[in-house]
């Protein structure tokens, strides 16, 4: 069981444009994210990190209006969520589930997602797209056949298909190989360049890190530890991190 | 520029009919089960009791919903692997296109299969569609618009549950038989050939359910997705 943890409330200088009070998701009876408090200015990337069951998946779940909290408000873009269209036209989540039709082609798929956003000319945004995950030469290929390493690229591919104001990612860096990664940390760190604020949620300290302007660790539902990356020390973060997860496992 | 609502369902119908088209699985079920069902009730007739006339509209309908239910719960059992539902849920469109492009590729789907049924039907029972096939079509649009409006809410609030193949057709036949009734009263004078002015009432009372049932099962589709 997990012991009591300090909460902390994750913000960010600038207006914010991932903005959450006291965000709370119960399933029954158990609090699965308990009174989050956050705040993500444009061009901000969190890293999240904690251990398994600690609630990072269904905070993001919140963050992309697929779950309406328990208690306490989130806003995208100065919108309260769930919201409607106007919200879901700006976010892009990738998640455990790749989210794809196996008999449709990559291509298929993600021009699908385009068409649903709106993207004009959606074959060529979706092209482009499978080149820049670098599985273009797979685009004709339906994606039950394709490893899950390549799934994964297209799923990348389907979630940013619309140069989305806000990415939300759980593991994205899962069954990706070098290149693949590569092809990632690329597309996110021009997203981020063109104002996109990112929340990455990661098992991997020095992935994470490496990308994030800010870092926090989820624990039993609740920020528990929040800095800049520019003002910690990596090797120091990730003892304190281990020392974190154990005493709270 | 975000698809309109009808432009968001026409894009997940041709999705959802293309998933069909590759696969065939559903289809193949169906048109297989409808086909069995027709020869096994042919065989179980006995044309010295019963007409065939008298018989085929209830056979007709019986297979219709049956093979109709086989079609309806895979329309949302596909969304939930690999959690495709959630690329639908994330996309900006409202969920009464979601619920609408289903609908549409489901009234694809069981006409397809009804247009394999008809013929057959007449062939077994040796009934004279010829000069009525055209009110006949028209009888089973109507009525498949009401079976796939109630089908399709229902295979979305069954898909997540443990015994939705079961709990499909429990939901969904009480709701099927204001459509199935006068259906096969319809379908019944114009096979006799009854002029089709005797047919009109059993159609208004049809098109009545399809209104009723399209409007509340369109209103109550957000509430069913929901987490």
């Amino acid at each position: 069981m997990t012991g009591a943890v300090e909460r902390v409330s994750v913000a960010s200088a600038g207006e914010p444009e991932v903005e959450a009070r006291g965000l709370t998701r119960t399933f029954g009876g158990r609090r699965a994210v308990d009174g989050v408090d956050l705040s993500l200015a444009a061009g901000d990337c969190l890293a999240l990190f904690g251990p398994n069951g600690a609630g990072k998946t269904t905070l993001l779940r919140m963050l992309a209006g697929l779950l309406k909290p328990s208690a306490g408000t989130a806003r995208i873009g100065g919108v309260t969520l769930p919201g409607g269209e106007e919200v879901r036209a700006v976010v892009g989540l990738i998640s455990h589930a790749s989210m794809l039709y196996g008999a449709l082609t990559a291509r298929e798929n993600v021009e699908f997602a385009a068409r649903l956003h709106g993207v004009r000319d959606a074959r060529r945004a979706a092209l482009g797209m499978l080149e820049r995950m670098r599985v273009l030469d797979r685009a004709d290929t339906p994606v039950r056949s394709l490893s899950r390493g390549l799934q994964q690229r297209v799923s990348i591919a389907r979630a940013m298909v619309h140069s989305p104001r806000v990415v939300l990612l759980d593991e994205p860096f899962s069954g990706l190989d070098a290149a693949g990664a590569a092809a990632l940390t690329n597309a996110l760190v021009e997203l981020r360049t063109h104002g996109a604020t990112l929340v990455l949620v990661t098992h991997n300290l020095g992935e994470g890190l490496e990308m994030a302007s800010h870092a926090a660790v989820m624990q039993a539902g609740r920020f528990v530890r929040f800095e800049r990356c520019d003002e910690l020390d990596a090797a120091a973060y990730a003892a304190t991190y281990r020392e974190l997860v154990t005493r709270g496992s | 520029m975000v698809p309109s609502t009808l432009g968001a369902a026409l894009l997940i119908a041709r999705k959802d009919l293309a998933i069909e088209f590759r696969t065939r699985t559903a289809f193949f079920s169906a048109a297989v089960f409808a086909l069995l069902a027709i020869v096994i009730f042919f065989f179980a007739w006995d044309p010295t009791a019963v007409a065939g006339m008298d018989l085929a509209p209830g056979v007709l309908w019986v297979i219709f919903t049956f093979a109709g239910l086989l079609g309806l719960n895979r329309s949302f059992s596909l969304e939930l692997a690999d959690r495709a539902i959630d690329g639908l849920l994330g996309a900006p469109v409202r969920r009464e296109a979601i619920y609408l492009g289903k609908a549409l590729a489901n009234v694809v789907f069981v006409g397809a299969v009804e247009a394999i049924s008809i013929p057959a039907v007449a062939l077994f029972y040796n009934t004279p569609f010829g000069g009525r096939w055209l009110a006949i079509a028209g009888v089973a649009l109507l009525a498949t618009i009401g079976l796939v409006a109630v089908g399709t809410l229902f295979s979305a609030m069954a898909v997540n549950t443990r015994l939705s193949e079961l709990l499909l057709p429990m939901l969904s036949l009480p709701f099927f038989v204001p459509i199935v009734m006068p259906a096969a009263q319809a379908t019944a004078r114009l096979l006799s050939g009854r002029p089709v002015v005797e047919a009109a009432n059993w159609l208004k009372i049809l098109l009545a359910f399809d209104l009723v049932f399209v409007a509340a099962c369109m209103m109550a589709f957000p509430f069913t997705v929901e987490e």
